[in-house]
């Protein structure tokens, strides 16, 4: 009797779970290809190499390199400086390092533009740069400013991977190797890296994805169509011209970012596959 | 032995100086200073217009918008992914490799992407939003939308906050109380809740603090109305930064509540969190 | 002295994990560092090896002030309480290590990591990683990465606390018979009494950042010198006065009493080895008879006190409840509202000049 109980219940919950998996998850996937193959092949291939969706892909591929880049030095570093060394004001170091994950992209691509805008504080700072080095560099509305609101949304993805495990790594290992004269670089390629790798690629991965994907942070920051554009507003611009053409082309370039998407999920399995393994 | 340890101040380990340096350099750099100078701008303000600017009724709609679907949302996200977590923990079925896999579609997924796509889903003549349409319900341009755009980007917070601690959770805690005569579903309230509680309440936490904010999946299925009270906090923040009613420093107030609403929100769920392991540790 | 602390003192917040601790080790010796967790003895030993700094005082090793030469220039070996292998490389890797990063000579690096190797008995476990061992080949792994360059001075954190207490005597066997041969001055870090009072040639007891006491352990068992290494050593019991018992009576109030089972005498009334002195004894009864094994722990009401005392399976059996003599030889004395009280031995009045020893 309750083994019978049982065997209905679990199929119960497994199919609450299809269910849901299936209309929050596969079917907007579905959807995606769907709508963007629905003026044929053609069209599509027009739509993901117009200009504005190349120079799109060249702006996302830009700030996502660059986040990538600052995010793994500074996890990198922030990880070692957190759990290698106890100083004042540790706890607080550690917190702050997550606010990008607790406030809204909005407020990121706004924070930019108030320090750096024409009427932020930063301005005639920025200026006298300009002026002396005869650059023209701008910090909004530019390519360098989504740059930016790209690092902040993505700035906790690698310290947080790695931050755990060398938690519970401890730093004995490190302590030995320093203690028989080993140098900085060498403890951390020789004995702190393998610990990590498989914790820092998993990070990296998910900073691609939320780099490649930003779309509030950037869309404050970045006006021009066609220069400061990522996909995402590209995307953003296609699907609001409203009609029925523009809107199958929002549906192509997305499917591009779909593609990226199912990319880094299956990187992300293999990664935490291997991760595990080694465990 | 282990407290000298933890109070340990020397260090023969080298990199201090340089890792703590890059840290803190790039940390104020990057987030710090922005955000501070965000937060100063909003005080270029005067008082009285600071308060009428945030009491007047679409800003107050708006930040009710966006707290209470994030608030359904996240509790709605917190039953399934519940569900979801047991089912991949607990039991084998086809599919499963593959369902775990793309629990973290939405953070994969630009959410630009998913707002179009359920956006069209669930539109008249998405075939969802008919199937829908005939049972009477409305979901595209309407708060339900802005709920099930949450939902779709906060299950994996709970999910994959809720998983390992099951994984952990050995199945001879469950049998000792089944054995002992408690159901099912006492077993669930009694012995297994508690442990899941501390996971559940941070993944809670995240996907509140990412739906309150959420802006990109949002936008598209709310239909922005403020008739319809479906603007949410990041919109109405982003259309004062929009060409033709330029307003920074408008933006900048409103995005100083929203923040400290964030922060409060975290600060509280973390109480809790902290009281509710308390408990079961005693 | 070989290696030498001077008035070493540390603080970690309000915890003071050192108060000025001197003491002096000889070269070749083998010294332990005894006490509770928590007393600051790691410190100690981690300041020595330069892997904390004190906050005054003085790291002497070979006549050398090192209070400024960095931990891996001191000519220190170190085994760490877990051993802290490195988990990614192997046996032969780990032993290497502290060789590669000084440069050393690849051919001649090879032949001292085998020369290692085989001294340990590990042959053939070469390409191993530390999970695939078992816990005392890691401790051996620790021990040859330790003095694998040649490091004048071992030092051992907890080394015998990773391992199962099965094969805890075999390995302390072991440790003690490869640094003998090996001959370095070793000392390790323990909270242990056995394995302190096997072990080593020296004992030096910590207690609250305090040195309690050093000495051979034969001396700081027989002739403790403050209350703590009193209770600390052997089992005892504490009382708050000895009042009704006969030749006691010269001991200050206030004083405390320590009493170790082994200054408890306890015989059956008609016993001819100690009939001269049944005027020193106190009637006492046997309240619980415990087996330890090879012997019986009895324990004894005396005077409205309770009294441990061990008694030899080769007696006379004795049963719960039974009345016996007791003699009560020896006992410490200490005064706990003086810290700098040392504590002293009083004998039995009534004993005097008769030597307990030589019945």
């Amino acid at each position: 009797m309750k083994e019978r109980r049982e065997i209905i219940v679990k199929w119960m919950l497994i199919g609450i779970s299809f269910l849901f998996f299936i209309i929050m998850l596969v079917l907007p996937l579905l959807e995606v290809i769907v709508r963007a193959l629905a003026d044929g092949w053609d069209s599509y291939c027009n739509a993901i190499s117009a200009d504005h969706t190349l120079s799109a892909l060249k702006v996302t591929l830009i700030a996502t390199v660059i986040a990538l880049a600052v995010n793994t030095v500074f996890g990198l570093a922030a990880a070692w400086a957190l759990t290698k060394f106890d100083f004042f004001g540790r706890n607080v170091l550690s917190t702050l390092i997550d606010i990008p994950f607790s406030i809204s992209p909005v407020i990121a691509g706004l924070a930019f533009i108030m320090t750096f805008g024409r009427s932020g504080w930063m301005a005639p700072v920025l200026d006298w740069i300009n002026q002396t080095l005869g650059t023209d560099i701008a910090l909004v509305f530019s390519v360098p400013g989504v740059v930016l609101a790209t690092i902040f949304v993505t700035f906790p993805f690698v310290s947080r991977e790695i931050i755990p495990i060398l938690y519970a790594q401890g730093s004995d290992e490190e302590e030995a190797a320093a203690l028989m004269g080993a140098k900085g670089f060498t403890i951390f390629r020789k004995i702190t890296f393998p610990h990590i790798k498989w914790g820092l690629l998993y990070g990296m991965i998910l900073c691609t994805a939320r780099a490649f994907g930003e779309f509030g942070a950037v869309y404050a920051i970045s006006k021009t169509r066609g220069e400061t554009f990522t996909l995402p507003l590209e995307i953003d611009a296609l699907y609001m011209t409203g009609s029925a053409d523009s809107i199958t082309q929002a549906f192509a370039v997305s499917s591009l970012l779909v593609a990226m998407a199912v990319v880094i999920l299956i990187g992300k399995n293999i990664v935490e596959y291997y991760g595990r393994k080694r465990k | 032995m282990k407290k000298e340890r933890l109070k340990k101040q020397h260090s023969i380990i080298p990199g201090r100086g340089m890792t703590l340096g890059i840290t803190i350099t790039m940390l104020s750099l990057f987030i710090l200073i922005p955000l501070v100078s965000a937060m100063l701008y909003s005080f270029r303000m005067s008082w009285k217009d600071f308060t009428e600017l945030i009491t007047r009724p679409n800003v107050t709609q708006a930040f009710a918008t966006s707290i209470w679907c994030s608030l359904i949302a996240a509790v709605i996200n917190c039953i399934f992914g519940t569900i979801l977590a047991w089912v991949l923990v607990r039991y084998e079925f086809p599919g499963k490799r593959l369902m775990d896999a793309m629990i973290e579609l939405p953070f994969a997924l630009p959410t630009a992407v998913a707002g179009i796509t359920l956006t069209k889903m669930y539109s008249d003549n998405g075939f969802l939003g008919r199937a829908l349409e005939r049972v009477g319900i409305r979901v595209s341009y309407t708060r339900l939308g802005i709920i099930i755009a949450m939902v779709f980007i906060g299950i994996p917070f709970v999910v994959r906050a809720v998983q390992p601690i099951l994984e952990k959770l050995p199945a001879a805690h469950e049998e000792a109380a089944l054995m002992l005569g408690a159901s099912r579903f006492t077993t669930f309230r009694k012995v297994i809740f508690p442990e899941i509680m501390p996971a559940l309440l941070s993944g809670f936490g995240l996907a509140l603090a990412r739906g309150i904010g959420e802006y990109g999946s949002v936008i598209y299925i709310s239909g922005n109305s403020e008739k319809n009270g479906t603007q949410v906090v990041s919109y109405i923040i982003m259309s004062k930064l929009n060409s033709g009613n330029v307003d920074y420093e408008g933006a900048a107030a409103i995005a100083l509540v929203l923040l400290i609403l964030s922060f409060l929100m975290l600060f509280l769920i973390n109480m809790i969190q902290h009281f509710a392991a308390r408990r079961t540790n005693a | 002295m070989y290696v030498e602390m001077r008035k070493i003192c540390k603080k970690f917040g309000d915890y003071e994990a050192a108060k000025s601790i001197d003491f002096g080790i000889e070269k070749g010796k083998m010294a332990a560092l005894l006490g509770p967790s928590g007393s600051g003895k790691t410190t100690i030993l981690r300041i020595l090896a330069g892997l904390e700094k004190q906050d005054s005082g003085d790291v002497i090793i070979e006549g050398r002030v090192v209070n400024d030469i960095p931990a891996s220039k001191r000519g220190i070996g170190f085994v760490f309480q877990n051993y802290a292998l490195f988990r990614y490389m192997t046996v032969y890797d780990n032993i290497a290590f502290g060789l590669k990063v000084q440069k050393a000579d690849k051919h001649q690096m090879k032949e001292r990591v085998n020369e290692m190797i085989s001294l340990i008995g590990l042959e053939g476990l070469e390409k191993r990683y530390p999970d695939q061992l078992s816990g005392g080949q890691r401790q051996r792994v620790a021990f040859a990465r330790a003095i694998v360059p040649n490091p004048q001075l071992l030092l051992l954190d907890e080394p015998f606390a990773a391992i199962d207490a099965k094969v805890r005597k075999e390995l302390r066997a072991w440790l003690k018979e490869m640094i003998e041969k090996v001959g370095i001055t070793s000392i390790f870090v323990t909270h242990d009494q056995d394995e302190a009072v096997e072990l080593a040639d020296d004992i030096i007891i910590i207690n609250e950042g305090n040195l309690e006491q050093m000495g051979s352990p034969v001396s700081i068992y027989k002739h403790p010198e403050t209350p703590f290494v009193a209770h600390f050593i052997g089992t005892s019991n504490t009382l708050d006065n000895l009042s009704g018992f006969k030749g006691f009576e010269g001991i200050e109030a206030g004083k405390k009493v320590i009493i170790r089972p082994e200054f408890v005498e306890v015989f059956k009334n008609d016993n001819q080895r100690f009939k001269n002195l049944m005027d020193a004894t106190e009637e006492g009864i046997i309240k619980k008879i415990a087996f330890r094994g090879s012997y019986l722990e009895l324990t004894m009401l005396v005077n409205g006190v309770l009294l441990t005392t061990t008694r030899s399976l080769e007696r006379r059996s004795v049963s719960v409840g039974e009345k016996m003599r007791v003699l009560l030889h020896r006992v410490y004395l200490f005064d706990d509202t003086n810290a700098e009280m040392r504590a002293e031995i009083y004998k039995n009045e009534l004993l005097k000049g008769v030597d307990i020893e030589m019945l």
